[in-house]
């Protein structure tokens, strides 16, 4: 630390500001998109269960974000022999 | 009509329990009959910030479990007699608070007061969600500090997706109080100023309280600061901002606390 450092302290309230601001808007993305991922595998699944038995937990859903596209993975592990529920 | 009020923060610390004594004692004073509520179970302190600790004799668990009415456990204030405190449980498994049951306290809370001031735990868990959720209008308390403004966000976030009001389509009220504010340190760009705040958080502002000695001192004689010091800049900003949720239109002043040249020099404070 120099003498004029305690003339001239460090202005660290703007990196603060910038550091919020890039922050949340990821973060209010992810809430808003967790909600989304958690609605789709409800309702994936429901769809899934009219047809064939199957456990709740053998259906994952993720969403992965990326710079220009963003991507959904849903991963359905069948039981095997299928069982076809009854129309 | 009856109005009931969340103060919340998601962060701890920020000033949410003094923040509700000094606007419930400020509504008050304008005229209103007040009730504050201390949500937060096992760890309640809106007691010994009003200064009734050792008059609880029921708390909220009790009227909630029907072990109590709730006249009996409402505390009346000594200094203003429209202002009463309904205290939280020390002892008791915040799990005793049942959703209906909080529902129904409210409603009867409603049927005797003009405001309901809700003191929120810190944090978004169960005791945070009970406290907002009957909420017309919600305060947020924020520190001009990143994980604050950040903890705010999220908050905001739930008042908009988990009250009874944003259930039912409508629009909830928030409005941001600053506490804790330094003008003069924001000014030399140490700290995050009301427009880096309200720009990220974008909701109306309540007011700005600026860091005071007034409201340790208030709290250390259990007195809100709105009564203790009333001509102090905090309690000042206070009361403005308790005239601002009755709709009132009061001009915003960012508080500067008068200090002298002996203080400025020796008065560095730590932080």
């Amino acid at each position: 630390m120099t003498i004029f450092d305690f003339f001239r302290p460090a202005r660290s309230a703007p990196v603060a500001r910038d550091r919020l601001q890039i922050l949340l808007q990821h973060e209010r993305v992810t809430a808003g998109a967790s909600d989304l991922v958690a609605v789709l595998r409800e309702e994936i699944l429901a769809v899934l269960q009219r047809h064939v038995d199957i456990p709740a937990d053998k259906v994952q859903v993720k969403m992965q974000r990326g710079e220009a596209i963003s991507t959904l993975e849903v991963d359905v592990e069948l039981p095997n022999p299928v069982r076809r529920k009854a129309a | 009509m009856s109005q009931v009020l969340v103060v919340t923060s998601g962060k701890g610390g920020v000033g949410k329990t003094t923040s509700t004594a000094a606007l419930g004692a400020a509504l008050a004073l304008g005229g209103n009959r007040v009730a504050v509520v201390d949500f937060d179970v096992g760890l309640r302190n809106l007691d010994l910030v009003m200064g009734a600790e050792r008059r609880v004799v029921y708390d909220l668990i009790n009227v909630v479990q029907g072990e109590a009415k709730l006249q009996q456990a409402l505390i009346r204030d000594k200094r203003l007699d429209t202002l009463y405190l309904l205290p939280a449980s020390q002892t008791r498994d915040k799990d005793a608070l049942t959703a209906e049951g909080v529902a129904r306290v409210m409603e009867e809370l409603r049927e005797s007061f003009d405001w309901i001031v809700c003191d929120s735990p810190a944090g978004i868990e169960r005791g945070a969600m009970l406290a907002m959720r009957h909420a017309d209008v919600a305060v947020v308390v924020t520190n001009p500090e990143v994980s604050s403004v950040r903890d705010s966000d999220r908050i905001i976030g739930m008042l908009d997706a988990k009250t009874e009001k944003a259930e039912r389509g409508e629009y909830m009220e928030k409005h941001l109080l600053l506490t804790r504010y330094d003008a003069a340190r924001a000014e030399r760009g140490q700290m995050l100023k009301v427009d880096d705040v309200l720009e990220i958080l974008s909701i109306p502002l309540l007011g700005i309280i600026p860091e005071s000695e007034a409201v340790l001192n208030a709290s250390n004689l259990g007195c809100p600061v709105t009564l203790n010091a009333a001509e102090s800049a905090p309690a000042k900003a206070y009361i403005d901002a308790a005239r601002r949720l009755e709709g009132d239109t009061v001009p915003m002043v960012v508080p500067m606390e008068r200090r002298g040249l002996m203080s400025k020099i020796f008065g560095r404070r730590a932080a």
